[in-house]
């Protein structure tokens, strides 16, 4: 079982590092919004903001790719997303249509470029 | 022009509102765990997952570990800056700070997701385990699929989602722990492109209104100027004024209505 989990150490650091300091922003949103009504104007807002943090966060991934997304070219990403987001317009809003295109635009772009 | 946007087709086949399916708890928990079917997010989840084990693995942390990691933290992006914070060297403190901040996204999700569960007699706890089930794939899935469901049955219907989204989670993250080993550079750059890509596409296929379309344009535009500051909080600056400005023109479409 010691083998399974490792450390008690590293369990513990899962915990703190982890689980506390993501799980804060979930119990606060739970705490907070308990008083607030499904049809009300701040809700509208909450949501605009949620969707923009949203938008901040694949920004991101796209302007500062971690590992392995940072060996594929800047213009090949843009061009990637670009072509997915193409892809689920004329699709007439299909997520798994964007994705795959998305997708294989960017394997065929690093084949091509070898 | 319209005020709502025209939604998008419902592909999935759940029973109508008043059928007798929906009479048990039991049953809705059911349709919700059978609903991770029906959607192609559950496929991106299972790849971005077999990635953090992937990653897991090479950064030497334990199966059970990553394990413990994914059910607990429940965000991907959360654990994928866990992992390689730690993995490089860090200390558990820097850890936590760049954990935090990239889960502060979570707050308004879970203040906006609630009020559709909620029933006049829902106490805050009945509503726990569903809180932490929220991340972007529950959030998108809740818009679409809570209207098809009767309110009292709205959490335990959450409670089968997000169960069976966790259960699909925890089975990739074994296999890419076991996997790693084998997994090409090009492989690992495919699935990292699998988060923006579903991200971007479920948040505009989420816009209800046109706020909403507003914020995630704007949030995409603004990111890359804010990052420029190098506050360390780029991403809720950005998303705060973003989605601020969009209100404002909601605000002022309303008002020249009224």
């Amino acid at each position: 079982m010691s083998e399974f989990f490792g450390s008690p150490h590293a369990l513990l650091i899962l915990v703190l590092a982890g689980f506390l300091p993501n799980e804060i922003w979930r119990m606060a949103g739970l705490w907070f919004g308990s008083g607030v009504d499904e049809g009300s104007e701040v809700l509208v807002w909450v949501r605009a903001v949620a969707t923009a943090i949203l938008a901040g966060v694949i920004a991101q991934i796209l302007v500062q790719p971690p590992g392995a997304l940072a060996s594929v070219p800047d213009w090949l990403r843009y061009g990637a997303v670009a072509a997915g987001l193409a892809a689920f317009i004329l699709t007439r809003r299909s997520i798994f249509a964007g994705v795959a295109c998305g997708e294989i635009v960017m394997l065929v772009g690093k084949w091509w470029l070898g | 022009m319209p005020r709502r946007l025209k939604p998008h087709p419902v592909t999935v086949a759940l029973p109508a509102l008043d059928s007798p399916h929906w009479q048990s708890p039991l049953r809705a928990f059911a349709l919700g765990m059978s609903s991770v079917a029906s959607t192609v997010l559950t496929l991106v989840l299972f790849a971005t997952y077999l990635g953090i084990g992937a990653l897991a693995h090479d950064s030497q942390f334990s199966l059970g570990w990553v394990l413990g990691s994914t059910l607990l933290v429940w965000a991907g992006p959360a654990q994928i800056i866990l992992i390689s914070t730690l993995g490089s060297g860090a200390t558990a403190v820097q850890a936590a700070i760049a954990v935090t901040v990239s889960a502060i996204r979570l707050f308004p999700m879970v203040v906006s997701v609630l009020p559709l569960m909620r029933t006049p007699k829902t106490r805050r706890r009945h509503l726990l385990l569903a809180t932490h089930f929220i991340a972007v794939t529950l959030w998108v899935e809740c818009y679409r699929l809570l209207p098809q469901v009767p309110r009292e049955r709205r959490i335990a219907f959450t409670h089968g989602l997000g169960c069976g989204l966790l259960t699909v989670c925890m089975v990739a993250t074994t296999l890419g722990y076991g996997l790693a080993a084998n997994l090409p550079q090009l492989f690992a750059a495919a699935i990292l492109l699998l988060t923006p890509l579903a991200f971007l596409l479920s948040t505009a296929r989420n816009c209800r209104q046109i706020s909403d379309v507003l914020a995630l344009v704007l949030g995409l535009a603004l990111f890359p100027l804010v990052s420029m500051l190098h506050t360390g909080v780029d991403i809720l600056i950005s998303g705060i004024a973003a989605g601020t400005i969009a209100y404002g023109v909601h605000w002022s479409r309303e008002r020249e209505r009224a």
